[in-house]
């Protein structure tokens, strides 16, 4: 069961690997991946450094070319599979079906992961990406159940990777447009979801305002925790509850620790660990957690059992200190 | 001389997103058998929970428009989780009438194996060319523009002299299905579990408005889907999507009144009254943020 951790830079990649990640992924510094934020990711330079001293160690690097060519700009997305494929990553993680024609019919030894993006999330999907493209792996979307991963996985033509910790995305992902319908960009489009230049903090009187291109997201006292301003989890009115509420969802983290040993029966391949916008420091103690967690694991799978150190360690640098199983669990859909 | 042939744009109906009751369906759908639009959707597109109005239905439904002379599409789920729902969808594919609308890979996957020609509807990721010279050739007639891109964009597929033969159609008018979730937020809002939602969506024709603390309408809850809380309108883009050589406008239904405007449509070629453009947006199609209405004020 490999362990796969986020790097937003060089730092965090290396911090990654020495804290026990088996394998790393990362993006170009443009709007060819979903975290395409300012002093983030990779040049092709960096890139190349990246390879090489992910590879001396032995493990893993997949570079992420997520977004969706716009008509007119293809050229960019190309040169991105060009440039990983001279480059010798590992794998390429994408979702658009042009590019992965593109990379398939061109590079057919490059392994091709289908990225959390493409929103396959039943046997036909996955059928059709193996047939046309030869996909090696898809991450699924944090949307299904744990018995759906598990039935899932049992006919998969393919490896199945999941979301292990994190940022909670509540819709399928790859097809949310809530980013876009406020401030005109996507992860699909822009690269990104919440783009920072929309998103603003103000305090009035005793209360803080989180905006995100303008509209009033969520508001609280100011000694509240606030999480990062996403349409999905602000606290809105309906007519069925005029008091403000986290009617989506609250801001809070995945992790599937207490999971473990379900995902590792279903033979899923790979653990993700999601934050490449996210700080070294953060890399490093999810990975040391994770690691911890996996190899007591594998070292007596019958007598593995959560520990609570590691909970409360992820609970630290989870997003508004609270985490869930999510769509795992059946009683949180 | 050359000869130019003028492209024709026509209005259609997309699926009806919301959970109502069989009588209200009935009449909805006898209403519109009886009405000029061309091409009809229907099928259920949101949640496998909702068993009012069963395939059986939706197929005698689609027989009797068909009787009246429409043109008639199958839509399918956006989501497909369980096993269950994805041999559903086999089923529903292989219905042996009708063309069907792909919301889902999964969809495309199937009727490309059974060699059927499909739709792309709006929650299949077709953001460039190439993309949808693919599905073309996997039998794509006709895609639903991703609700979020614009006539900018629109405009660059339909002049490429690469593009492949198919159809464009465009949301034009109605609640935008933004995002779909494993969870269900109207049984959550109804403190209920969705195992146990009791058909939550049937009290909310029109889904349940959320608005912000400042009483900003913001989005519309409609079970596991979330739609925008104002209707796009493009009504006033009609001659415009002519002459780009749309296909069809499509009218997403929210009550019987949708039926009356996809009328007006095609009898008058009517555009919005100034009342109307208050209440809706137009962003997209402008490459501005979705909820932006650009003839506001």
């Amino acid at each position: 069961m490999e362990l796969l951790c986020p790097a937003g830079n060089l730092a965090s990649l290396k911090t990654a690997l020495n804290a026990g990640a088996d394998a790393v992924y990362l993006g170009l510094k443009d709007d060819t991946n979903a975290r395409s934020f300012a002093g983030l990711n990779f040049t092709p330079k960096k890139l190349q450094q990246a390879a090489q001293y992910t590879q001396s160690l032995g493990k893993k690097i997949f570079l992420t070319i997520n977004t969706f060519p716009k008509p007119g700009e293809e050229q960019r997305w190309y040169d991105a599979i060009d440039l990983a494929a001279n480059t010798g990553v590992n794998a390429l993680i994408m979702a658009d079906l042009s590019l992965l024609d593109y990379a398939h019919s061109r590079y057919p030894h490059l392994p091709l992961h289908l990225s959390v993006q493409a929103s396959a999330t039943n046997l036909g999907a996955l059928n059709l990406y193996k047939k046309e493209f030869n996909i090696e792996r898809a991450v699924l979307p944090r949307v299904l159940s744990m018995k759906q991963v598990r039935d899932l996985s049992k006919v998969s033509p393919v490896d199945l990777e999941v979301f292990a910790f994190g940022s909670l995305c509540i819709m399928a992902e790859g097809r949310c447009h809530l980013s876009s319908y406020v401030t005109g960009q996507s992860p699909n489009t822009g690269g990104s979801c919440s783009p920072a230049q929309h998103v603003r903090w103000q305090e009035v009187g005793a209360s803080r305002q989180t905006r995100l291109n303008n509209v009033l997201i969520d508001e609280s006292s100011v000694d509240e925790q606030m999480g990062y301003p996403v349409v999905c989890k602000g606290r809105y009115t309906t007519a069925e509850n005029a008091k403000p509420s986290h009617i989506l969802e609250s801001p809070t983290s995945l992790n599937t620790l207490s999971l473990l040993p379900e995902l590792a029966k279903a033979n899923v391949v790979s653990l993700k660990i999601e934050g490449r916008q996210r700080s070294p420091a953060y890399v490093e103690q999810v990975t040391k957690v994770w690691r911890q967690a996996i190899d007591t694991y594998l070292n007596d799978p019958q007598a593995y059992q959560c520990q609570s150190q590691w909970d409360a360690a992820l609970a630290k640098v989870s997003e508004g200190q609270t985490t869930t199983l999510g769509a795992y669990e059946r009683a949180w859909q | 001389m050359a000869i130019i042939m003028e492209n024709t744009l026509n209005a259609s109906l997309g699926p009806l997103l919301y959970c109502w009751s069989k009588a209200k369906v009935t009449e909805f759908y006898q209403q519109v058998a009886d009405s000029d639009i061309p091409l009809v959707y229907v099928g259920e597109t949101v949640c496998s929970r909702r068993r009012e109005i069963k395939f059986s239905d939706y197929m005698a439904i689609a027989q009797q428009l068909r009787e009246s002379g429409k043109q008639v599409v199958l839509s399918t789920l956006a989501l497909i989780e369980a096993p269950s729902e994805f041999t559903e969808l086999s089923k529903h594919i292989d219905n042996g009438e009708f063309t069907i609308e792909a919301n889902d890979m999964g969809a495309v996957s199937v009727a490309k194996s059974l060699e059927l020609p499909f739709v792309c509807g709006p929650s299949i990721n077709n953001y460039n060319l190439a993309t949808l010279n693919k599905l073309a050739s996997w039998g794509m007639q006709r895609f639903v523009m991703p609700v979020e891109l614009s006539k900018h964009w629109l405009g660059h597929i339909l002049s490429d002299s690469t593009k492949r033969q198919f159809e464009a159609e465009v949301f034009g008018h109605g609640y935008l299905p933004l995002a779909h979730s494993a969870r269900c937020f109207t049984a959550r809002q109804l403190g209920r579990q969705k195992d146990a939602c009791k058909i939550a969506c049937i009290d909310h024709a029109k889904g349940l408005l959320a608005q912000t603390q400042e009483n900003q309408p913001l989005l519309r809850i409609n079970g596991i889907q979330t739609q925008s809380a104002q209707a796009i309108d493009l009504r006033n883009e009609f001659h415009k999507m002519q002459a780009m050589g749309v296909s069809y406008f499509r009218v997403s239904p929210s009550s019987l009144d949708s039926i009356e405007l996809a009328q007006q449509l095609i009898t008058e070629k009517s555009l919005n009254s100034k009342d109307e453009r208050d209440l809706s947006c137009d962003g997209y199609w402008h490459g501005q943020p979705g909820f932006n209405n650009t003839l506001a004020g």
